[in-house]
């Protein structure tokens, strides 16, 4: 964290006093008027109301009158959005990487949820309410992964969604090999160092988790026969094995961080021999050359628009990527993987268009209903239609133009993020401190 | 043919749309008219619809009422808007291949006093990252040195050229100077591998400075003394002096990277003493002194707006607002990608502050003129007016839109190949 000098309690109240803790006393109701509404799969309102009760959203059309009580924005001449949803980040997490070993899916990151991570009001200020927050890619099995919505303000379990289907992290290439990593003297490399081991060390675990399954089978079928042996004793609980034993049992998704053609397709291999369900590939910068096979495969990927060439895996991740991927029928998010270029995740979908031919209908896909999908919440968001939770981003044009500002972001109808409020309170304490240095000097006398 | 002939022929085939895409240097005396476009010359009113005739690389001819020579080879550019070429401030483009791996990466020299290395000399003229610039619209660059207190001296590239000698511009273009960065852990002290992480502060960064720059001084004196003199001992080569001279005589500017508010008023200060010709980049505090830097005289060169507010309480938009701050105070200011493999991407920082404040032909021209201006080179590029380089791109909409495309860039009047690493391996992958 940049202000890990400051205890965290400084931090917050710092914030606090510069006014950027959140306006949730709307109880769930809003009512935007006069907007451009983009909804992503109906289609889009030229000009139209949105109404939020109770954080879901009620009515979406013409005019629709405020019921009493109920905040009313205008947003006449600008662009209303769900809002965005992150496929793959590593903000609000008090640990990311458990790199010690190569295998620790019991590290679970959904237990060090950090809810006072300022990076969820960058988030906040560029429209996005939902995130993926994952375990690192230091391990080829790292562990489960938690999707929150951006609540800033509220406590750590209040983000959690827990519709979201549950993940779990998997890494190949150069980070779990550690090819950046220089080996201290007295150390030794850590097994796997090439992607032969990588592999190697994925199959071994599932094997183990497979044959643990048998294990705890054959005790189970033991244990209720008629007239069980006394010597029967139950297999010893390992908690690796239990959550690779949720994979293979299909209660959980595999989320895979891969960056090169052929790890990625044996992975897809050592999913087909073991029988678990790869939910996306993330970064995948070698996808386009393999976009038939992961569409066949129905996986999806989560991907950077052009940050690409800062190592070696990465030297033919090209830009056309995303929009490639996606006309070949692979579904494919927009992810930020950072504190910072979440907040402007809108930017990078545009990218599409120009380098993958997306119009701009398809490009907003990319950071709303897709991501929405593979996160197993697309019924609840990643749309604005009736029925759908009220998380909202208001922009100031159209959410693809370069030119283009986050207004407003709007969780379950509470409003999180505010610039004109921010903007308002700025100025007040500008204008207040230009005073107070404009103002005669306090000599002590009589005022 | 014999089977040798036949096999160059075929790898000259093969070959050929790998060279061309890396560079298509080369003289030309084709007169080319582009007729039919929306034209913004960034300097001077927009024409709704005319005509821009190259000449010998030089734009012989530009407006609404201009003839067509004879004999000209014609492009309707009919529903496309004609731009000047954009000139990114400050980039790492051919210097920096692949960030991570050491073997590919030029950029920055170990120590702290390097004003000996120049840039210009490490330019992979064929580096991957130029041609995906150069698509999409940018045709000069400044590359800079970074690290340690003293990087060395940037050079100004176009963008299209067969060898480094050939694509400068300007081979010296400033010397690097970079103070302490606003974060812990980063900005330009004793940076490069192995280097100390000690954190010292502008104030003693900058009196070490003054103290070379007066070593320097002394060793030209007793060094012409000596000159002039067969009876003096003429004194040692000094490496260090002898770089820094034309930085202390003012024949060439200093770019010093600065950040913070406290820092952008101690360098006015070092300048004024210095006596500089000064360039700042970064300046990321830079709207809580914009007075002071409009009163300096200093121009601004910003680093990406891709970046977190380096102090959280100077607001979450303070990247973005900072420019539109600035140039309202009447600082001339100019955007940089500051990097190499999203180059590309110059444009959109610019976008990114008209968003927030400011002015969107402020926004273009801190891309095109301002730039120019800044480095020197506004007489001859920068905007699209007669007798300036033909540096031209045409694009279907907005050149700072990411909805745009870009669909010619003419470079000193040559009409450059924008295929590029991108379309490459996209076209061979798409044979699947």
């Amino acid at each position: 964290m940049r202000n890990a000098a400051l205890p965290r309690f400084a931090v917050f109240a710092l914030i606090a006093a510069a006014g950027l803790l959140p306006v949730f006393a709307d109880g769930g109701d809003i009512l935007i008027k006069n907007a451009t509404i983009l909804t992503v799969t109906k289609g889009v309102i030229p000009k139209g109301d949105i109404l939020v009760v109770d954080g879901i959203i009620k009515e979406i059309g013409g005019t629709i009158a405020a019921p009493p009580g109920v905040r009313v924005v205008d947003a006449a001449g600008r662009f209303v959005l769900p809002g965005i949803i992150d496929s793959h980040t590593h903000i609000a997490l008090a640990g990311t990487n458990e790199g010690s070993e190569a295998i620790t899916p019991e590290a679970d990151v959904g237990t060090v949820v950090n809810a006072d991570d300022t990076a969820i009001l960058t988030a906040l200020s560029g429209g996005v309410t939902m995130v993926h927050t994952m375990h690192g890619s230091a391990n080829p099995i790292g562990g489960p992964n938690v999707v929150l919505k951006t609540k800033w303000g509220r406590p750590s379990e209040d983000l959690v969604v827990k519709e979201a289907l549950p993940t779990l992290k998997f890494a190949l290439g150069e980070n779990v090999k550690q090819s950046g990593r220089t080996v201290q003297p007295g150390q030794t490399q850590r097994y796997p160092a090439t992607r032969m081991g990588a592999n190697a060390i994925i199959r071994r675990e599932f094997a183990k988790a497979r044959n643990y399954m048998a294990q705890w089978d054959r005790y189970d079928q033991a244990a209720k026969a008629k007239n069980p042996p006394r010597t029967l004793v139950p297999p010893r609980k390992d908690l690796r094995l239990e959550v690779l034993a949720e994979v293979l049992r299909g209660e959980r998704v595999a989320r895979v961080h891969s960056y090169q053609a052929t790890e990625t397709l044996e992975f897809m291999e050592l999913a087909k021999e073991f029988g678990f369900k790869i939910q996306c590939f993330e970064h995948i910068w070698e996808g386009y050359k393999i976009a038939d096979e992961m569409a066949a495969a129905g996986i999806g990927i989560s991907v950077f628009a052009d940050s690409w060439a800062y190592k070696m895996e990465a030297a033919e991740g090209i830009a056309g990527m995303a929009g490639y991927c996606h006309n070949r029928g692979v579904l494919v998010s927009i992810n930020s993987d950072s504190g910072e270029r979440i907040r402007r995740l809108f930017n990078d979908a545009a990218k599409t268009m120009k380098y993958g031919g997306l119009s701009e209908e398809e490009a907003l896909k990319l950071v709303t209903i897709n991501p929405a999908i593979q996160l197993g919440v697309d019924r609840i968001v990643g749309s604005l239609e009736a029925g759908k939770q009220g998380d909202i981003a208001i922009f100031s044009e159209h959410p693809m133009s370069a030119y283009t500002r986050c207004d407003m972001t709007i969780i379950e109808g509470d409003v999180y993020f505010d610039r004109e409020a921010l903007v308002k309170e700025r100025e007040q304490a500008e204008a207040e401190a230009a005073k107070k240095a404009a103002a005669p000097r306090d000599k002590g006398g009589v005022s | 043919m014999t089977k040798k002939a036949f096999l160059a022929a075929v790898l000259i085939v093969l070959m050929a749309p790998f060279a061309s895409a890396q560079a298509s240097g080369g003289a030309t005396d084709k007169t080319v008219a582009i007729t039919n476009a929306r034209i913004i010359p960034v300097v001077g009113a927009e024409i709704a619809k005319g005509t821009i005739v190259i000449r010998n690389g030089l734009i012989a001819a530009v407006g609404a009422d201009v003839a067509v020579p004879a004999g000209a080879e014609v492009f309707d550019a009919a529903g496309l808007t004609a731009y000047p070429g954009m000139i990114d401030g400050y980039s790492s483009l051919g210097l920096v291949e692949i960030s991570g791996v050491a073997a590919t990466a030029d950029g920055r020299e170990t120590g702290r006093i390097n004003p000996q290395v120049r840039s210009l000399e490490a330019i992979r003229y064929d580096s991957m990252h130029i041609p995906i610039a150069r698509s999409n619209g940018i045709t000069a660059a400044v590359v800079a040195p970074s690290g340690g207190v003293i990087a060395g001296v940037s050079c100004l590239l176009r963008l299209d050229g067969w060898t480094n000698r050939e694509m400068a511009v300007k081979p010296a273009v400033a010397m690097h100077i970079e103070l302490p960065g606003l974060r812990a852990g980063r900005g330009g002290f004793g940076g490069g591998r192995g280097a100390a992480p000690t954190r010292v502060e502008a104030p003693a960064l900058l009196a070490e400075l003054k103290q070379l720059f007066a070593a320097a001084r002394a060793y030209e004196k007793r060094r012409d003394a000596a000159a002039k003199n067969k009876l003096l001992a003429l004194p040692g080569f000094d490496e260090t002096s002898e770089a820094l001279l034309p930085l202390i005589k003012g024949e060439m500017p200093a770019m010093i990277s600065v950040h913070s508010e406290r820092d952008i008023r101690a360098a006015i200060q070092f300048v004024r003493e210095e006596g500089l010709k000064a360039v700042f980049y970064g300046v990321e505090q830079g709207f809580k002194a914009a007075d002071e830097l409009a009163k300096a005289g200093i121009p601004v060169i910003f680093g990406s707006l891709y970046d977190s507010p380096p102090v959280w309480e100077d607001g979450y938009d303070a990247l973005y607002r900072n420019p539109g701050i600035l140039a309202k105070a009447g600082v001339k200011i100019a955007f940089s990608s500051s990097s190499a493999s999203v180059a590309k991407d110059l444009p959109y920082h610019a976008a990114k502050a008209a968003a927030f404040g400011l002015d969107k032909a402020e926004a273009l021209r801190a891309v095109t003129i301002n730039t120019a201006r800044i480095l020197g080179v506004d007489k001859t590029m920068g905007s699209l007016e007669q007798g300036k380089a033909a540096n031209i791109v045409l694009a279907d909409g907005d050149i700072l839109e990411l909805r745009a495309n870009i669909k010619k860039v003419y470079i000193d009047g040559r009409e450059t190949d924008l295929s590029n690493r991108y379309t490459e391996l996209l076209e061979k992958f798409d044979k699947r």
